[in-house]
């Protein structure tokens, strides 16, 4: 029977390479981003307040964390913006790109201007609109210059609503992008099927209800993972608009570890809140990855 | 010791065995043909020969050097690939010398045998064009040229016809057959299409499940399938298999089959090793061209049973007529000239040439005459 | 009895189409809304926008406000405009974009070329990378960074672009390579290619479009970023984001509103310009970025 030789040189060396190229990369991220939430998440148990401290106190930093007002109206807000941000720019981004796909004069000059915003700063996104309505100089005066002395418009600077100005601004950003996808996922559909359908004398409504947007499912997936994920990182817009205010009206999880570990010098508790962001981006976007990358086996 | 051995090679993907003992043995300057339906691991095979995939067990020797594990270029080998796999960045001359730059042979040497290959083939006019610019048939020469002009000891080609249409496919059969006999290089050449591997090969490799079913001649397949597989997939169409009973008659055995009306013919056979199964359930192998209309029956043979049964469809293809009937509870096709007046439904006399008959164990599905 | 067949199966009455057509112009008028609200308030007197005139054309047209943004507007404590913070930037994000692009053509080619066993494992580490709130990692890589001498600077930003790159760098280069055929790998290693001839030789001249849109990505991302930029840089070498955010925050003095739109506007300008030049890669982008199948 055949003694299986030894590979030779060339063959060994050009198993070897392949592993070797791709070794930096892992190595970095091994330890600057696995390691590093390693590292956070112990933190997290310490009592680690201007610096790094390695005192372990077990779940304390959590159980002080559900305990702050501070933490639980950042929490709230999380869930009212997200709520609304994903709804809004599912619907918006849907609603465009169904319109946009009925053969439209123009379509290649409203399409860039329905997702230029996504190659914006939300520091630059915040600005526009901090000042756009901005009760002072920005719509409610010039209202008030045109002649409509009773418009009043001060979300920004009501507690109650400044959270919506954040979402305003935030659809205003993404809610374009999340056209692109739909129109691309309507592309893709067979026009076969449409015309079958049609034989079959299915209205325009019964057409999209029934057998179009059912096909739309992976493009709503992937949207929601993409929007839900982009919403608990929500920092910049939040810092720029509003600056978590008035007061902390408009504080985000994202704005409260940032205070909380470089402001407040309370990094125990700012690791908790970090971790506890993690979680929830992972337990979104660990199942996605998951399928798409089996998927494609 | 052949020139190229494959010696009890098996493939195994984690626990999943995917070829089991392969042994096959070709000399030099022979056209092995790799055939069988996909997923058979006859890609797998050729891919192991080039070294792209790995041996699990057994030895690839080509010219008695051992060849596991040595790279892919140290082989001596080049590959005809079924999408051509032409450099798109790179000219058709370049494509060609790509192979012995990397090997280092010096610019004026290389432009030579890329000249002589040219030539041969035809390509000259094409050699400073882009891939993309070139017609299916033109891709087809630049990959040869590119195989031919490295000199290998063996030449592997993977289904390279298959993406051309179908008259193209033919001329490029011919040129492959005029060019093996011109050059006298030994190939290893995988194909899913019966027809190429009869007519180009000079050894067949009849493959299904990871194992090779037969290895023979395009005749000795053809003519003699070890079993009802390759008597099904080489051919066409297929050979017809019918359920029948050994009996004796004169002496000698016979095979009794049922006709569309349930009676029973007698075909006699000529292999007289029948004899011992006598009485027992067999599956009786027909080639349609042996079944004819009386008259076109083969004068040479000595053995010419005749059978009347009823048209179910006749299916005028041109030069021939195919006529279909019913025997032994199967559908049976059988090829007639196209100037034989058949009708569906009709009750026709036809004349079988038993000389060509084999028979095979129901069971076991192997030969078991002649 | 035939008619033409028409492209698209569905078909709409007039007075639907008018109304499609008012909501298309009416939301184009509300995403072009803050870019002329930016533009118009950039090029007109402070005292026009505080009286009310924010939504109209500008009447004494200036270019003061750009001046003042771009060369002396009051920053933190200095009044250098927006100028120095533009450069870091620049010198920021050219390398960031330039390295993780590179490192992803590689990782991409190994992940697709020459797969090994768990290699889809290791690209989903490197892809989950990306998505991470990037809080869970601001307190150590601050350490990290000035231990490695990095603190502070606009290397030690590029380092950490690029770590955070990788991922999606190796994302595109990955699904543009899966569809590579492999045919053509395995020709070259049967001509005698090694690992990098075949990379420089076969599959690079083929890449340029995906690395368009690898560069853009990572050049729009970088660029835009603001959390990194804030947490690790100081003073002389906070990118153009920060110095945005600290030009429109900063609470003395008077608002110079018209000041801080046309700083907004440089600050956006570099990833409009590529959008504008760039768009149909942009897209792609984004699109591979998050429908991946």
């Amino acid at each position: 029977m055949a003694q299986t030789a030894e590979a030779d040189f060339k063959t060994r060396l050009q198993n070897w390479i392949p592993k070797l190229v791709l070794s930096p990369s892992l190595a970095v991220i091994l330890v600057f981003v696995y390691g590093f939430i390693l590292f956070s998440v112990y933190l997290s148990f310490t009592d680690s307040r201007l610096l790094p401290s390695y005192g372990w106190v077990g779940w304390e930093n959590y159980s002080k964390l559900w305990r702050l007002s501070h933490w639980e109206i950042s929490l709230t807000n999380m869930g009212i913006f997200a709520l609304l941000y994903i709804t809004l720019c599912t619907a918006i981004g849907l609603g465009l790109a169904i319109f946009l796909d009925q053969k439209i004069r123009g379509e290649g000059l409203l399409r860039p201007l329905y997702l230029y915003p996504m190659a914006l700063s939300f520091i630059v996104t915040g600005t526009a609109w901090k000042w756009f309505l901005d009760p002072g100089i920005g719509l409610e005066n010039v209202m008030h210059t045109w002649g409509w002395e009773s418009f009043k418009f001060d979300w920004i600077k009501n507690r109650d609503f400044a959270i919506y100005t954040v979402v305003l601004a935030a659809v205003w950003q993404t809610s374009g992008f999340v056209m692109a996808m739909f129109l691309a996922g309507l592309r893709g559909i067979d026009n076969e099927i449409l015309k079958a359908a049609q034989m079959d004398g299915a209205s325009n409504w019964n057409l999209y209800r029934r057998i179009i947007i059912p096909q739309l499912r992976p493009a709503f997936l992937s949207a929601f993972v993409i929007l839900s994920h982009l919403a608990i990182k929500t920092f910049d817009l939040v810092i720029a608009l509003t600056g978590g205010g008035p007061g902390r009206a408009t504080e985000l999880p994202a704005t409260f570890m940032y205070s909380y570990t470089f402001t407040r010098n309370q990094m125990g508790i700012g690791a908790a809140s970090a971790t506890i962001m993690l979680m929830a981006i992972a337990s979104i976007m660990i199942p996605y990855l998951y399928s798409e990358l089996r998927e494609k086996r | 010791m052949g020139f190229l051995d494959i010696d009890k090679a098996t493939k195994s993907y984690g626990a999943i065995e995917v070829l089991h003992n392969v042994d096959i043995s070709i000399e030099e300057g022979e056209f092995l043909v790799l055939v069988g339906p996909s997923g058979c691991g006859k890609s797998t095979l050729l891919n192991m020969i080039a070294g792209l995939e790995d041996i699990t067990g057994g030895e690839i020797r080509i010219k008695d050097r051992v060849m596991n594990g040595v790279h892919p270029s140290n082989r001596n080998i080049a590959m005809v690939f079924q999408s051509y796999a032409l450099y798109p960045n790179m000219t058709v001359g370049q494509n060609i010398t790509f192979g012995l730059e990397m090997h280092g042979v010096p610019k004026p040497e290389r432009e030579k045998a890329m000249h002589d290959v040219a030539k041969l083939l035809q390509i000259e006019q094409l050699l400073d064009r882009k891939p993309g610019a070139l017609s299916g048939g033109q891709r087809q020469r630049v990959a040869m040229g590119r195989a031919l002009v490295r000199d290998p000891d063996v030449f592997l080609f993977d289904e390279p016809l298959s993406n051309l249409d179908a008259k193209l496919r033919v001329d490029m059969r011919t040129e492959i057959k005029k060019l093996h006999q011109k050059l006298g290089t030994t190939i290893v050449y995988v194909t899913h299409d019966q027809i190429e591997a009869l007519t180009l090969s000079t050894r067949i490799a009849v493959m299904n499940g990871g194992y090779v079913q037969q290895l023979g001649t395009p005749q000795e397949i053809y003519d003699n399938p070890a079993n009802i597989f390759v008597a099904t997939f080489m051919g066409s169409p297929a050979m017809n298999v019918v359920p029948a009973k050994v009996v004796m008659q004169d002496g000698r055995p016979a095979a009794q089959v049922a006709l569309a009306d349930g009676s029973p013919a007698i075909l006699p056979f000529s292999q007289d090793n029948l004899a011992p199964y006598e009485g027992r359930e067999i599956l009786l192998g027909i080639r349609p061209e042996t079944i004819t209309d009386p008259d076109s029956a083969d004068r040479k043979s000595s053995n010419t049973a005749e059978l009347t049964n009823r048209i179910d469809v006749t299916e005028p293809a041109g030069s021939d007529t195919f006529v279909s009937m019913q025997l032994g509870g199967r559908d049976v096709i059988s090829r007639m000239r196209s100037d034989v007046p058949v009708a569906a439904g009709q009750q026709f006399a036809f004349a079988v040439n038993m000389e060509k008959a084999v028979a095979f164990d129901p069971d076991t599905e192997m030969r078991i005459a002649p | 009895m035939s008619v033409a067949t028409q492209d698209t199966a569905i078909r709409t009455g007039r007075f639907t189409r008018t109304l499609i057509y008012v909501v298309l112009i009416l939301f184009a008028l509300f995403y072009l809304l803050p870019l002329y609200v930016m533009l118009v308030n950039s090029v007109k007197p402070l005292d026009e926008i505080t009286g009310g005139g924010m939504m109209s054309l500008p009447d004494a047209f200036t270019l003061e406000p750009w001046k003042q943004a771009w060369a002396s507007a009051q920053i933190g404590v200095e009044p250098t405009g927006l100028k120095p913070y533009f450069w870091n930037s620049i010198k920021m994000v050219v390398p960031a974009v330039a390295i993780s692009t590179v490192l992803g053509a590689l990782n991409g080619y190994v992940l697709t070329k020459w797969r090994f066993k768990g290699d889809t494992i290791l690209f989903g580490l490197m892809l989950f990378a990306c998505f991470i709130p990037f809080q869970i990692v601001l307190i150590p890589m601050a350490r990290m960074l000035g231990l490695m001498g990095l603190a502070g600077s606009t290397y030690g930003l590029s380092f950490v672009h690029i770590v955070f790159g990788i991922g999606f760098t190796t994302l595109y280069f990955r699904n543009y390579y899966a569809v590579f055929p492999t045919e053509l790998i395995r020709a070259a290693q049967i001509d005698g290619a090694g690992f990098f001839q075949i990379f420089w030789r076969i599959l690079l001249p083929s890449s340029g479009p995906i690395a368009v849109v690898s560069v853009i990505w990572q050049f729009t991302n970088i660029w835009n970023d603001f959390l990194f930029g804030a947490s690790f840089a100081d003073a002389s070498s906070q990118p153009m984001t920060v110095a945005l955010n600290n030009l429109v925050q900063s609470s003395t003095g008077v608002k110079e509103y018209n000041v801080h739109f046309a700083g907004a506007i440089l600050a956006a300008m570099p990833t409009l310009f590529v959008y504008i030049v760039a768009g149909r890669y942009f897209v792609r982008g984004l699109m591979a970025g998050s429908v991946k199948g």
